[in-house]
């Protein structure tokens, strides 16, 4: 038996595909929870590796979640991330070593995983998520997010349920979001404009911990309170005209000394010049066993996302989120977070319709017309594109300031294929509409 | 054929110009949304410095009744791009003699921080705001003078409040002239 089973390993090992045999043993067959339209084989390896995968963050997550990928069988990964790698990342952002410290997370992270996994080709990108446009994100079958930042994830959700096209089943992008804090982790699948979104789902993450301003002010009981003074009274009254960089080592030795005697005069222990770092830049503290735990499950809801192996999370109406609490013993549970009908992102008014006007129409004209489409009906409209506020009813000041708008013609507002968003106090959703002139 | 090649090149052009448009951002919809349904009565208004930047505004608040009627205060809102998230950035622009108010403008004001939270609108802000000027609260002090003399001695406190409103010193310490 032992020598069947050794010389069928052996084959394996020889064999093109030899290091995927587990993975192939997946792929290459039905299982119980297949659906019975699936095929297996060929088909399946192919699309896995043809499937272009976004990852935005190579920090913590990130390098687990691109390690896992690459392990998984994805052979076109891209990633994004703009930070350098901190001295303090080496710890847990296991592609970095000391001589990187300095460089790009994203080019090491790539180079590191290419190098050990081969066949993967990883594209960096050392920039903000920002500097890319829809055509960019448009290319890749899935994003997969590790980010600490609720502003990206913001950013990213809203412009893949931009992308959506009703036309185009490819525009949908599935969104794969992990998260950690301490013991803390969520991983959630978005298919965007059909299940429920970042933006709905925003009451999801805690609020950031505040300490009462007079707390900080007149009674601190920890060291933390007195570096916050120091952040927020202390840099005010006393550097106002300097801007607060949070990486700039004198300004943090500046607020260290500043929390230090502070905590002197009120018998405080403990303020570092490390834990004042912490609490400026509001670090979360990392565990990297917990990064692995989420990592994990976000890359093998990609896998299954990709191949259709196995039923995923996130599928429409059925669950798409799952929390990990590790806290107190373990405690996971899989839930679905429903969708907001009022979310301003998601909800179907939310999303730009193209709307042909005449240019040469004043915005009156507009709002008019507006008033009399079935679906607005608008009684106190206010109205902007992002650049510009065109009318707003209320407050008073700034119905003053926008009622000359009134009588510019649409094309000296806004260019020909510009989103404008309007709302009314008689709705709770809001309409958006690609201006397109005739 | 060349000719049709142009056109295309054009049409993609337009096409890529139409995507890099910027879109109104979610936190400019919510303010946007909020700005509806702020109930200013005829004790407040808003004024904009750039009409066009709805995320960056002032609050004036003339109180018509209490210790502080006769002021008027002028309130900065900063939100950022990560509003409702983020609770709005408000402080206030004139140094005056209040218990929850310290002399740089900072707002003791419980929704601005530690009990902010999405749900919550640009509307409950200011309605707190002006809750501030109607009862200054001595046992949340910011500026601990003031909370002493509200706390030890009322009509003391009131006196106080008079004569910094004028634009006079109290304990020492000049404010600000914010009468009508
Ligand atoms: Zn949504």
């Amino acid at each position: 038996m032992a020598e069947v089973a050794s010389s069928s390993v052996l084959n394996v090992l020889e064999g093109p595909r030899a290091k995927w045999k587990y993975l192939d043993n997946i792929l290459g067959r039905e299982g119980p929870f297949t659906d019975p339209e699936w095929e297996p084989g060929q088909p399946v390896f192919e699309g896995l590796e043809r499937a272009k995968v976004l990852v935005i963050g190579a920090g913590g997550l990130g390098c687990e979640i691109l390690k896992n990928l690459a392990l998984s069988g994805f052979k076109d990964i891209h990633v994004i991330d703009m930070d350098t790698i901190d001295i303090s990342n080496l710890n847990r952002q296991f592609l970095f070593r000391h001589a990187d410290v300095g460089k790009y997370k994203a080019e090491v992270a790539a180079k590191f995983v290419e190098k050990r996994v081969k066949g993967v080709k990883i594209t960096p990108y050392c920039g903000r998520i920002q500097d890319k446009d829809d055509e960019y994100y448009m290319q890749f079958a899935m994003i997969v997010c590790g980010l600490d930042s609720i502003e990206a994830r913001r950013w990213i959700n809203a412009t893949l349920v931009g992308l959506v096209d009703e036309e185009n089943p490819d525009s949908m992008k599935p969104l794969i979001d992990g998260g950690t804090e301490g013991f803390k982790g969520q991983a959630r699948v978005i298919f965007p404009t059909m299940t429920s979104c970042i933006e709905c789902q925003l009451d999801m993450h805690a609020p950031r911990a505040a300490v009462p301003l007079c707390t900080l002010a007149t009674i601190p009981r920890q060291p933390q309170h007195c570096i916050e003074w120091a952040h927020i009274i202390a840099w005010e009254e006393e550097r106002k005209d300097i801007t607060l960089d949070t990486d700039d080592p004198e300004h943090i030795t500046w607020l260290y000394q500043k929390a230090l005697k502070r905590a002197e005069e009120f018998s405080i222990p403990g303020v570092t010049y490390s834990m004042t770092q912490g609490v400026v830049k509001n670090i979360i503290p990392a565990i990297a066993s917990t990064n692995a735990i989420v990592a994990a499950s976000c890359c093998n809801e990609a896998f299954k996302i990709a191949t259709n192996a196995n039923p995923f999370l996130g599928f429409p109406e059925t669950e798409n989120y799952m929390m990990y609490t590790g806290d107190e013993s373990i405690y996971t549970y899989t839930f679905e977070h429903q969708k907001k009908p009022d979310c301003p992102v998601c909800n179907p008014n939310a999303l730009a319709r193209p709307l042909h006007v005449d240019g040469n129409s004043t915005l009156q004209d507009f709002l008019d017309g507006l008033a009399e489409r079935p679906e607005s009906q608008l009684k106190k409209p206010a109205i902007r594109t992002e650049a510009k506020s065109l009318y707003y009813q209320f407050p008073p000041s700034l119905e003053e300031q926008t009622r000359p708008n009134l009588s510019k013609k649409l094309n000296e507002l806004v260019e020909s294929g510009e989103e404008v968003a309007i709302t009314d106090p008689a709705f709770p959703l809001q309409f958006k509409y690609k201006l397109i002139f005739k | 054929m060349l000719k049709i090649w142009s056109m295309k090149q054009q049409q993609d052009e337009a096409a890529q110009a139409g995507t890099k448009k910027k879109k109104v951002t979610a936190a400019q919809l919510r303010v946007q949304k909020d700005l509806h349904e702020l109930s200013l009565g005829s004790t407040m208004r808003t004024t904009f410095p750039n009409p066009d930047d709805i995320l960056n505004f002032t609050l004036t608040i003339e109180p018509d009744e209490g210790m502080y009627k006769g002021g008027s205060f002028v309130f900065d809102f900063k939100i950022n791009q990560n509003f409702p998230h983020d609770p709005p950035k408000v402080k206030c622009t004139q140094k005056i003699y209040h218990p929850n108010i310290d002399l740089e403008g900072n707002v003791c004001l419980n929704i601005l921080r530690e009990d902010w939270k999405p749900v919550l609108n640009l509307n409950a802000v200011i309605v707190g705001l002006q809750f501030l000027f109607l009862e200054p609260n001595a046992s949340d002090p910011l500026n601990k003078e003031a909370a002493e003399d509200l706390k030890q001695n009322r009509e003391g406190f009131k006196r106080n409040v008079r004569a910094s409103l004028g634009g006079g010193t109290v304990r020492g310490q000049s404010f600000d002239r914010v009468l009508k």
